[in-house]
């Protein structure tokens, strides 16, 4: 449009017009173009500003908790009760982290989480490469009406199980007057030992592997197990280290079933010692809030070294879960 | 010379040298200038699996077994932890005094049902507790905190989508409440929401949320810390989900100038629907489950000593679990059908307004 206006009053086949200066200024309303994109320049800017502080204040929020976490773990009883909250401790006082080492079994409870954590990741790894492998690759009768079925049994709500594996645990004598420490680590080992949704992630993962690989393996004579290990396996390495993780860290928290199986003390993991152990001061009857935030700190750290870590498998582990949902 | 016919009854114009050369490979094909296909030749016989797929020496049958075998330690495991206990469960829910040391129980009855459904008496006695505070805390909890928190999933994860810079940053900010641990964190917010404690402080209020608190007003705390925790999983599905959407429908949007709040809803949240629907599912069967973050907040089953205002269906099974046996399983399996039942009606409702 505006090219061919210019050229209503500009020649340019002309010389002599050539060195006419023309200025054009398009309006809509009353204001010049140039003033609308400025306009629109500096409501962008200020909108983006807005945007920013609100996202910020919003991540604040979402924040918040850890921070005054941290803070009250630092704090004596005396001013987290005070009428006047200070947003920094006055007085820090690290000796709620000395009270907490020497009354609360960190160091056993932590042990406990590790080795349950490490057993049973293990056998979850095991159990989830050969279902993945066989749903994946392997034909048999009745594939997909098996997994479909594995697939529907993730609607069953876990305390439908919890009762009979109750008994069944208690039946194999692993839980009860006589339990052992090992006996205890079983009970909390083995019924996690199949995951059916690692299985269906893997197994998507597995999919993915082209056809021509396997087919190329059985040409140079290689059976299912070593193109499984040697082929298989390591392409899929994103996906299993993100299972691990994810599974260290249900471990982690898991309350329900340790609280019922653990039933002494130094049985426990780490979410029951936390919450079993009492920061009722003897004097007072009141609950130290210092002894407790400092506990929960303690707690807290190793998963958040274990994100600092692994960030980017546990996101991508996560996220996954509702890409292909 | 991509497509691949299987024929009975195509010209065999092959030399026998070429047809016995094609034996010793395991299968016969031949390129076919005119009809530019690769053409397979099969016995005028039942074909064997093995020549069936065109040329792929794909051995269906003696996998079977194999297959078996890599299944078996995923199939045992689940027969004893999964199937059997499933089966169990349900026999149990129907058993008279069932107790779970010597399994010993008095005859089948479907007064365990009536029991804590408030119907009739078991042993002479009713368990109210299910009626009064069981299944009006879990339906509550479930419908305050999973359209709260996935309203605000989806208002977070548009405000991080239109981010130019830091995205990143923020992104993994809000992942961060993922990483805690439940029994943790919620004591945590038992400190914030004390009646000394911050909360009361900023808003200068004077309430009573944790220790002996009324029973509604204890439910604030524990949905705000549900929503609180369930967020960062929905925001990092939405935005993902997100990331996915064509621009051409904002670009469309942007020429014809609509609003932003249509295009919220008659862009973002369409294109987002299957996610939404997947958060929706699980993040109700998540709600109707809840129990830890009672126990992180109010270290027990209610808000003072010997209450039980804080019930919730799973508390109530955890806490009868050895105690009423035959109940416990009852209440599972009535839990077990709810969320059956809604599973399947959002699945039902969501086939018209999802869009894949």
């Amino acid at each position: 449009m505006v090219a061919t206006k210019l050229k209503e009053y500009i020649d340019f086949s002309n010389d002599k017009d050539v060195d006419v200066d023309v200025t054009i200024t398009i309006k809509e309303g009353n204001r010049s173009v140039d003033s609308i994109k400025k306009r629109e320049k500096v409501t962008r800017f200020f909108l983006t500003i807005i945007l920013y502080i609100l996202v910020t204040f919003l991540a604040l929020m979402m924040i918040f908790p850890f921070y005054w976490m941290i803070i009250t773990s630092l704090k004596n009883n005396s001013e987290i009760i005070s009428a006047n909250q200070t947003f920094f401790p006055t007085i820090v006082m690290w000796s709620n982290y000395v009270y907490v080492f020497q009354h609360f079994n960190f160091v056993t409870y932590m042990t406990n989480t590790i080795v349950v954590a490490i057993f049973s990741t293990i056998g979850t790894l095991i159990t989830t490469i050969f279902g993945a492998f066989a749903f994946a690759r392997l034909n048999f009768k009745g594939r997909e009406a098996l997994f479909l079925v594995f697939l529907m049994t993730m609607m069953i709500p876990g305390e439908m199980m919890v009762i009979s594996n109750y008994i069944t645990v208690a039946a194999f004598g692993w839980i009860g007057e006589n339990a052992t420490l090992l006996d205890a680590y079983l009970s909390m080992i083995v019924p996690f030992w199949v995951s059916v949704f690692y299985i269906y992630l893997l197994r998507q993962n597995f999919k993915q592997i082209p056809n021509e690989l396997y087919l190329a393996a059985k040409v140079d004579g290689k059976s299912d197990w070593s193109f499984l290990w040697k082929v298989m396996v390591p392409l899929a390495a994103p996906t299993l280290i993100s299972i691990t993780i994810l599974k260290f860290m249900g471990t982690w928290n898991s309350y329900v079933w340790p609280n019922l199986v653990a039933n002494r003390d130094e049985f426990r993991l780490i979410s029951n010692g936390l919450r079993g152990s009492s920061f009722v001061d003897v004097e007072s009857g009141r609950v130290e809030y210092g002894y407790q935030t400092a506990a929960t700190v303690l707690v807290t750290v190793p998963l958040f070294l274990l994100f600092v870590l692994f960030r980017k498998y546990i996101m991508r582990g996560v996220g996954r879960a509702g890409i292909k949902g | 010379m991509e497509n691949t016919t299987i024929s009975k009854n195509y010209d065999l114009s092959l030399s026998r040298d070429q047809v016995f050369d094609g034996m010793k490979e395991g299968y016969l094909s031949k390129y076919d200038e005119s009809k530019d296909v690769i053409v397979h030749f099969v016995s005028r016989k039942k074909a064997k699996e093995k020549f069936k797929v065109g040329g792929v020496l794909d051995n269906e049958q003696s996998n079977n077994w194999k297959a078996w075998l890599y299944l078996a330690p995923v199939l045992i495991l689940m027969a004893i932890f999964l199937i059997y206990p499933l089966i169990n469960t349900i026999v149990i829910s129907f058993m008279s005094n069932y107790n779970y040391v010597t399994g010993d129980f008095d005859g089948f009855t479907l007064n365990n049902f009536g029991a804590i459904l408030g119907l009739s008496d078991i042993n002479g006695y009713r368990d109210n507790r299910l009626i009064d505070y069981g299944f009006v805390n879990t339906f509550l909890i479930t419908f305050v905190t999973v359209p709260l928190s996935l309203v605000i999933a989806l208002l977070i994860s548009v405000l991080l989508n239109s981010l130019k810079w830091l995205k990143k940053v923020y992104q993994v900010v809000f992942f961060l409440p993922y990483v805690t641990n439940t029994i943790a964190i919620g004591m945590v917010f038992s400190v914030l929401f004390d009646k000394q404690g911050i909360i009361n402080y900023i808003f200068g209020s004077d309430i009573t949320w944790i220790y002996g608190a009324d029973r509604w007003t204890a439910m604030v705390p524990l949905c705000i810390y549900i929503v609180w925790s369930s967020l960062p999983f929905k925001i990092l599905i939405l935005l993902s989900g997100l990331q996915g959407v064509d621009k051409q429908y904002y670009q469309a949007a942007k020429i014809d100038s609509t609003p932003k709040w249509r295009v919220l809803l008659r862009i973002t949240v369409p294109a987002l629907s299957p996610q939404i629907l997947y958060l929706m599912v699980t993040s109700f069967i998540g709600a109707f489950k809840e129990y830890s973050s009672i126990v992180a907040l109010f270290n027990g089953p209610g808000t003072s000593t010997g209450s039980y205002n804080m019930y919730t269906i799973v508390y109530y099974i955890y806490d009868n679990l050895t105690s009423n046996t035959s109940l416990a399983a009852a209440a599972a399996v009535i839990l077990f059908i709810i969320i059956l039942i809604f599973t399947f009606l959002q699945l039902w409702l969501s086939k018209k307004r999802v869009h894949y």
